[in-house]
C-alpha cells in the first residue's frame, strides 16, 4: 500500500524568494523520513508541494513513480496531518475520521464501522460520538492520525503534529507514531525542527537549511558524521574552532587553530584552506595530565550538574571557551572550579568541515 | 467614595431604561383604552374593540402580506449576496480590498431616500416600472452590506486549514463548501437572514419611493397616522412588538443554551487533558 | 483570488464574483450614476424626452435658490431661499441631535462597560435591545401619541395643575429632535460601549492612583480611547437623522420642514423626478462630506466606523 517518493531537482519560488532550492531525494516505500531544519528552511514548502497545495516552480515530484504535476490535493494518494491538526469542530469524531470516505460516497454504516476500527487502532475506543472540543491534546492527535489513515493513503505527511503537546506527552506520542507507522507500513514524511524527534523516530533524516537539503542520512550518521558545519551545529552541541587545514593524508589532516595544532578527521566537503573544527562536548575528555595528542591546557571556569551528565566550562590560556560533558556514572569526580586541567579529544571523533553549506542562494 | 458615584450611575441607568420603555408601554397600553384617540390618560375603561377592528381591517392584512413577501425576498437575495461578497473580500488584501470594502458599506451610510430614488430612476430607464419588486432590490442594496459584515466577522474565526484538510482527504470544491465552510457560517447566515428580515419589515424610506401603488405595513401605518388615527394602530403595534420580542427572546435563550453546551464540552476536554498529564 | 480558486474551484469562485458584481454594479453603482445623470436633465412631458429641450443643465440645482423667506440665526434676521434654509436647518438640527445623543449615551456606555457587574449585563442588554426590535415608525408613533394636543402628557400636566392650557407640543423643530434622539440614541450607545469596553481597567485605576480627578481621567484616558466608537456613533446618528423622513413627517409641522421632506415633495407630489434626483444628490453630498469630516477629525478609517 505504501509508495516511494522522488523529488527530482525541485525548486519553489515565492516572488523573488527561493523557498526550496534544487532538492533531490528519493524516499523509499514504507520509510519513516524526516525533514529537519529551523523555521523558514523550506521544509513545510516541500510538504505542501508533495500534498499538492503548492506547485513546484521547476523539477518533478513522483509518488510511486507517477508524476504528480497538475494533480490536485484531492487527487493525490497522500494524507496530510496539519500542524494544528485541522479537525472539523462541528462534526463528531466518527464523522471526522470517516470524512474522506464520506466524500467518496461510502455508505453510512460502512463509514461508522471503519471509524470504530480506526479508533481502536489509535487506542481511542468509545470516542466516536464525542465532539472535538471534548478531547485532550493527545486524543485529538490520535483522531487526526485516524482521519488521515481512513483514506488509506500510500504516503502520510505530518507537519510538526506534536509541537502543541506537553513535553511528557510528546515523548509518549513519538513512540506511538513510530508504532503506528510500523503497523500500517505507510510511508511517513515527517516535518520537524526538533532534532530529538527526528533522530528518535526516523529511518532517515534530511537536514535542510535555506531551501537546500544539506544532508540525507540515517540518524546515527547525521549526528556522528555531519557533512558540513550547519548540520553539525544544528544537530547537537559542538566546540567549534576556526583554523587552517594543513598536511592532508588518508582522510586525516593537521589543523592549525589559535589554541594549537590538532590532528583531526577531514570531513567530506573540506579540501584545504579555511575551515572549522567540530568536537562534541561528550567527546571531550578532562584529565589532570595531558593526553598523547590533541590536548590543550585549560582552567575550569564553571561546573554545572545536569543530572545524567556534568557540563564543564573551561577557558584556554588565550581565552577560548571549551565545553566538556562528563557522563554521570555515579562515581565521577567533579573537577573544582579554578583547577588547571587538560582537555583531550580523539582525532576520529572530531571533524574538519567547510565553513558552512548553508549560504542562501536567490533573494533575501 | 465610589458608592455615591455608583448610586448615581444606577439611577441614571434606571431612568434611561424608563425613558426607552415607557413610551412603548404607553403606545401598547393605549390599544386597550376605550377612547377614540390613542392615549392612556385619561383612562376610559378596558376594551378589546381595537383588536377586533384590526382583525376586520382588510387593508392592513393585505399590507402585512406584502411586507412579509418583501421581507422574505430580501432575506433570500441579500444573504447569498452578502455571504459571497464576504468570502470574496476575505480573500483579498491591500488596496483592492479597502476600495471594495468602502463601496460595499457605502449603502449603509447613504440615506434611504437616495437609495430609493436612484433605484427607481435606474429601473425606470430600463422600462421596469415601480412596485414592490423595486423595493426588494433597493432594500437588498444596503441590507446585503449588513449580511456581508456579519459573515466577514464570522470568517475571521474560520481556520482555513480545515478546508485544506478536507481537500486533502479527497473532498471536491462543492463538498468543501457544503460540509466545512457553510456549517461554520450558519450562525452568521441565520443572524444575517433575521436582520435582513426585520430591516426589511421596518424599512420606510426606500419603500416609499419605489413601491408604486402597493402598501407595506410601514407605509400603511404612516399614511394612517397622517390621515387620522384610531387605536387600531396601537393594537397592531403591540402585536408586532410582542411578536418580535418573542422571537428575540427565543433566539437569545437558544444562544445561551448552545453556549452552555459548548462550555461543558470544553470543560470535559480540559479534564481529559489534566488526566493525560497526570 | 488564487486562494479562492484553489479552495472552491472555478465554478464557485465565479459565483461569488457574479453575486458581488450584481450587487455592487446593478444595485449600487449604476443606480447612483443614473441619479447623477438624471439630476442634470430637465423635467419634461413624455413627448419632449429626447427632443431638443432635453439637454443637460444645472437648472434643477438652481431651484434651491428660489423663493426667499426670512430666516434668523442667533437673533440676526436675513433673507434665505426656503430650500437652503431647510437644508441648513436639517444639517444644524441633525448635528444637535448627534450632540444630545452623545451626552446621553456616554455615561451609559461607560456604566455598561466599566461599572455594572458583568452578571447583570446580559439582562440589561436584552432590555436595551427592546426598542431596537421595535420598528422606527412605531417608536416615533409612540412620541406622536405622547405629545399629541389631547395626549397623555398634556392631560397629566393639566390634571396635576402645572399648566392650565394644553400646550401644542408638536410645533417647530423641538418634537422632531425629541423623536430623533429617542429613535437613534442606541446607535450611539453601542459603539461607544464597545470602544470603552476594550480599554484596560488598569489604565483607569492607574490614572486615579496617580491622583487624577474623575473628569481628567475621562478627558485624558477614556475619551481618547473611545474615539473610534464616538466617531462611529456620530456618523450613524447624523446620517440616520439627516436621512430620516418618518420622524420629521410624523412629529414635524409645516413650520419645521426637513430636507428629505422637500425631496419627497418633488418626487411624489410634484412628480418632478429630475429635480428630486438633484436634491437627493445634494443630500448624498452632504452625507459624504460629513463622513469625511468625521474621519478627518477623529482620524479613523471607514472600517472603524462600520462595525
Amino acid at each position: 500500500m505504501s509508495a516511494g517518493i522522488d523529488l527530482d531537482d525541485v525548486c519553489c519560488d515565492f516572488g523573488n524568494f527561493r523557498a526550496v532550492d534544487h532538492v533531490n531525494v528519493s524516499i523509499r516505500p514504507g520509510e519513516f523520513f524526516s525533514f529537519l531544519g529551523p523555521s523558514g528552511c523550506g521544509k513545510t514548502t516541500i510538504l505542501r508541494m508533495i500534498s499538492g497545495f503548492t506547485e513546484p516552480s521547476s523539477g518533478a515530484i513522483r509518488i510511486g513513480g507517477k508524476d504528480m504535476k497538475g494533480q490536485r490535493p484531492n487527487q493525490r494518494p497522500t494524507a496530510l496531518i496539519f500542524q494544528n491538526l485541522a479537525l472539523f469542530p462541528l462534526m463528531p469524531i466518527w464523522q471526522n475520521i470517516s470524512f474522506g470516505l464520506e466524500v467518496r460516497g461510502v455508505d453510512k454504516a460502512t463509514r461508522r464501522k471503519r471509524a470504530e476500527e480506526l479508533l481502536a487502532l489509535v487506542d481511542l475506543p468509545g470516542a466516536a460520538d464525542k465532539m472535538v472540543s471534548q478531547l485532550s491534546g493527545g486524543q485529538k492527535q490520535r483522531v487526526a492520525i485516524a482521519r488521515a489513515l481512513a483514506v488509506e493513503p500510500s504516503v502520510m505527511l505530518l507537519d510538526e503534529p506534536l509541537s502543541a503537546l506537553d513535553l511528557k506527552l510528546r515523548q509518549h506520542m513519538r513512540a506511538e507514531l513510530r508504532a503506528i507507522q510500523k503497523r500500517t507500513g505507510v510511508t511517513f514524511i515527517y516535518i520537524t525542527h526538533d532534532q530529538g524527534e527526528a533522530l528518535a523516530m526516523s529511518d532517515r533524516v534530511g537536514v535542510m537549511s535555506h531551501g537546500r537539503l544539506q544532508q540525507v542520512a540515517n540518524p546515527r550518521d547525521i549526528y556522528n558524521n555531519p557533512v558540513n558545519g550547519f548540520v553539525a551545529s544544528f544537530v547537537g552541541e559542538n566546540n567549534i574552532l576556526p583554523g587552517d587545514i594543513q598536511n592532508v593524508a588518508e582522510g586525516m589532516a593537521s589543523f592549525a587553530t589559535p589554541i594549537g595544532t590538532f590532528r583531526a578527521r577531514l570531513g567530506e566537503g573540506a579540501q584545504g584552506g579555511r575551515a572549522k573544527l567540530y568536537i562534541r562536548p561528550e567527546h571531550m575528555l578532562l584529565s589532570p595530565q595531558p593526553g598523547a595528542e590533541n590536548s590543550v591546557p585549560v582552567t575550569v571556569a564553571d561546573v554545572a550538574f545536569e543530572g545524567n551528565f556534568i557540563a564543564v566550562q573551561a577557558v584556554t590560556e588565550n581565552g577560548t571557551h571549551l565545553t566538556a560533558e562528563l557522563r554521570n556514572d555515579g562515581a565521577a569526580t567533579v573537577p573544582a572550579t579554578g583547577s588547571r586541567m587538560h582537555m583531550t579529544f580523539d582525532a576520529q571523533r572530531s571533524a574538519i568541515l567547510p565553513d558552512s553549506g548553508a549560504q542562501p542562494v536567490g533573494g533575501a | 467614595m465610589h458608592k455615591k458615584r455608583d448610586f448615581l450611575f444606577h439611577l441614571y441607568m434606571a431612568l434611561f431604561l424608563a425613558y426607552l420603555l415607557i413610551p412603548l408601554m404607553i403606545m401598547g397600553g393605549a390599544s386597550f383604552n376605550d377612547s377614540k384617540l390613542p392615549t392612556v390618560y385619561p383612562w376610559k375603561g378596558w376594551t378589546w374593540q381595537w383588536f377586533i377592528d384590526l382583525w376586520h381591517d382588510g387593508r392592513i392584512w393585505y399590507a402585512f402580506r406584502n411586507t412579509l413577501l418583501v421581507a422574505v425576498a430580501v432575506a433570500a437575495i441579500a444573504v447569498p449576496i452578502g455571504a459571497a461578497a464576504a468570502i470574496l473580500i476575505n480573500s483579498l488584501t491591500g488596496r483592492i480590498r479597502s476600495v471594495l470594502y468602502g463601496v460595499m458599506i457605502a449603502p449603509i451610510l447613504a440615506p434611504g431616500a437616495v437609495i430609493g430614488i436612484s433605484t427607481l430612476l435606474f429601473w425606470n430607464k430600463l422600462n421596469v416600472g415601480s412596485g414592490l419588486h423595486l423595493s426588494v432590490l433597493g432594500q437588498v442594496s444596503y441590507i446585503a452590506a449588513f449580511v456581508m459584515l456579519l459573515v466577514l466577522a464570522r470568517l475571521q474565526s474560520f481556520d482555513q486549514s480545515l478546508e485544506e484538510a478536507a481537500l486533502d482527504l479527497g473532498a471536491s470544491h462543492g463538498q468543501v463548501m457544503r460540509r466545512i465552510l457553510l456549517p461554520h457560517l450558519y450562525p452568521a447566515l441565520g443572524a444575517g437572514a433575521a436582520i435582513a428580515f426585520f430591516q426589511s419589515i421596518e424599512n420606510f424610506n426606500i419603500t416609499l419611493f419605489t413601491r408604486g401603488n402597493s402598501d407595506t405595513l410601514t407605509v400603511y401605518v404612516f399614511s394612517k397616522v397622517r390621515s387620522g388615527i384610531t387605536p387600531t394602530i396601537n393594537a397592531l403595534a403591540l402585536l408586532l412588538i410582542l411578536f418580535t420580542l418573542g422571537l428575540a427572546l427565543w433566539y437569545e435563550l437558544a444562544r445561551r443554551r448552545r453556549a452552555r453546551l459548548e462550555a461543558a464540552r470544553e470543560a470535559e476536554g480540559r479534564r481529559a487533558e489534566d488526566a493525560e498529564l497526570a | 483570488m488564487r486562494d479562492l480558486l484553489r479552495r472552491y474551484g472555478a465554478g464557485l469562485t465565479a459565483g461569488f464574483i457574479g453575486l458581488t458584481v450584481f450587487w455592487l454594479l446593478i444595485l449600487v453603482i449604476l443606480p447612483n450614476l443614473t441619479l447623477f445623470e438624471s439630476s442634470f436633465r430637465p423635467y419634461l412631458p413624455v413627448v419632449d424626452i429626447g427632443g431638443p429641450k432635453d439637454v443637460y443643465s444645472l437648472g434643477n440645482y438652481m431651484k434651491v435658490f428660489g423663493a426667499p423667506v426670512d430666516a434668523s440665526f442667533f437673533g440676526i434676521t436675513f433673507q434665505l431661499p426656503v430650500h437652503i434654509k431647510i437644508f441648513f436647518g436639517t444639517v444644524y438640527y441633525s448635528a444637535l441631535v448627534t450632540v444630545i445623543t452623545f451626552l446621553l449615551a456616554y455615561p451609559l456606555a461607560y456604566y455598561l462597560a466599566k461599572i455594572v457587574s458583568p452578571k447583570s449585563l446580559p439582562t440589561l442588554f436584552l432590555l436595551l435591545f427592546v426598542p431596537l426590535w421595535v420598528s422606527e415608525i412605531l417608536r416615533s408613533f409612540a412620541w406622536f401619541i405622547i405629545l399629541a394636543f389631547k395626549g397623555p402628557l398634556n392631560a397629566l400636566l393639566l390634571n396635576i395643575g402645572i399648566i392650565d392650557q394644553p400646550i401644542r407640543f408638536i410645533a417647530g423643530y423641538t418634537p422632531v429632535i425629541v423623536g430623533l434622539v429617542y429613535t437613534y440614541v442606541l446607535f450611539m450607545v453601542f459603539p461607544i460601549y464597545n470602544a470603552i469596553q476594550s480599554l484596560d481597567t488598569n489604565q483607569i485605576e492607574a490614572a486615579e492612583d496617580l491622583g487624577s480627578p474623575w473628569w481628567r481621567t475621562h478627558w485624558r484616558v477614556i475619551l481618547p480611547h473611545a474615539k473610534p466608537g464616538i466617531a462611529s456613533g456620530s456618523v450613524m446618528v447624523f446620517m440616520l437623522s439627516a436621512g430620516s423622513l418618518l420622524v420629521p413627517t410624523l412629529l414635524g409641522s409645516t413650520s419645521a420642514q426637513w430636507f428629505t421632506q422637500t425631496i419627497q415633495q418633488w418626487m411624489l407630489e410634484a412628480l418632478d423626478w429630475n429635480t428630486g434626483a438633484a436634491y437627493a444628490f445634494l443630500l448624498l453630498i452632504l452625507c459624504t462630506v460629513f463622513v469625511s469630516l468625521v474621519m478627518r477629525v477623529f482620524r479613523v478609517r471607514l472600517s472603524d466606523i462600520a462595525k
